[in-house]
């Protein structure tokens, strides 16, 4: 039955593209910041960490996950070399 | 048992949140319940000529608020259900005309009245959005099967959990089966899978909703009418009833994909 469907089936149905698109813009409106703010907050981290360790800035990742309802800021930064303190 | 005031709402506009207050409220007086329906879209009210009340309103919800009147001089009667009153939205002011905590009070009030309180909410997040849900117990999400409203139904749940007053229930207004069966519009399980929350309630598309607004009268009161049967479900689960869905909608099988292959050529 799936196969024949599937041989009969040129073209997706219009809601399956209105569902996937819908899914693909939920991801982005359920983020609690902007893509320029989330910029911001990254080079500000970064900046805040670099008073401590050299940190390689341009591999840095700063991401929002979110798990049942709950969003979480997770930041993955390289450190390059530790600073000797003075 | 203490009343419970319940928002209906949407964020986009125009998918029906004023026809299903009319409705609602309609439909819970004829399971014999007290009723207040209060509309909260002040400046662009409407719930007053889908109920066919707007001969009948000397005061309205900024009068209360503001203290020209009291509360039972606000309460308009409906003509057919002795136990379903109109709180009307004021016409000539906006949305800053009342406070959320002065809603909220509002709303207060009005549960030794009845047994529920339905709030029409204007489209929207903004004052008028926050001023509708301000009093409320629980939250009804109106949406139809499209993207625009779907999407903007998700913004609301975000909205009203963030608010604490969710989880929200759905409602899928405006479903046209022909087009469900030919894959060319959203189904209840997608909607439902991408909004992540209860359904409460599914009303098929009927041009009879037209008719009713035209004459002033909620379809809820002929239990012939599709829509009309939806909406006195929905109030049956309001009630705490187990009602099946409603049977709008076949999955979409090959005999589906064959007619839209057919209508291809």
């Amino acid at each position: 039955m799936r196969f024949l469907n599937k041989l009969l089936t040129r073209e997706p149905a219009s809601k399956d593209i209105a569902k996937k698109r819908l899914q693909l813009v939920l991801v982005h409106d359920r983020q609690p910041l902007s893509p320029g703010l989330m910029q911001t907050m990254k080079n500000d981290i970064i900046l805040a960490i670099s008073k401590y360790v050299e940190v390689d800035g341009e591999n840095a990742q700063l991401t929002i996950s979110q798990s049942t309802g709950h969003h979480r800021i997770v930041a993955d930064i390289p450190v390059q070399s530790p600073r000797r303190r003075a | 048992m203490p009343a419970r005031v319940i928002t209906i709402t949407s964020g986009k506009g125009g998918v029906g949140k004023t026809t299903g207050v009319a409705n609602l409220g309609v439909a819970l007086a004829l399971e014999g319940q007290r009723v207040i329906v209060l509309d909260a879209d002040i400046g662009l009210r409407n719930l007053d000529v889908i109920m066919g009340l707007e001969n009948r309103i000397v005061y309205d919800v900024v009068d209360v608020v503001e203290g020209n009147c009291r509360l039972q001089q606000a309460l308009i009667r409906d003509k057919r259900l002795p136990e379903l009153h109109l709180l009307a939205a004021a016409q000539t002011r906006d949305k800053t005309a009342v406070s959320p905590d002065q809603m909220a009070s509002l709303s207060n009030d009005l549960r030794s009245e009845c047994d529920f309180v339905l709030i029409d909410s204007p489209a929207g997040i903004e004052r008028g959005f926050q001023n509708a849900i301000a009093g409320a117990d629980e939250a009804i999400i109106i949406t139809t099967p499209e993207v625009a409203a779907v999407r903007d139904a998700d913004r609301i749940v975000g909205l009203i959990e963030a608010a604490e007053k969710g989880p929200a229930t759905l409602v899928i207004n405006r479903i046209k089966p022909d087009m469900v069966k030919r894959g060319d519009m959203l189904a209840t399980e997608d909607v439902i899978e991408i909004l992540a929350i209860d359904l409460l309630g599914i009303v098929p598309e009927d041009d009879n909703i037209i008719v009713s607004a035209n004459k002033g009268i909620p379809i809820a009161l002929d239990g012939q009418s599709g829509a009309g049967r939806a909406f006195r479900n929905i109030a049956q689960r309001i009630l705490g009833q187990e009602v099946p869905f409603m049977a709008i909608a076949a999955e979409a099988g090959l005999l589906g994909r064959m007619r839209r292959l057919v209508g291809r050529w």
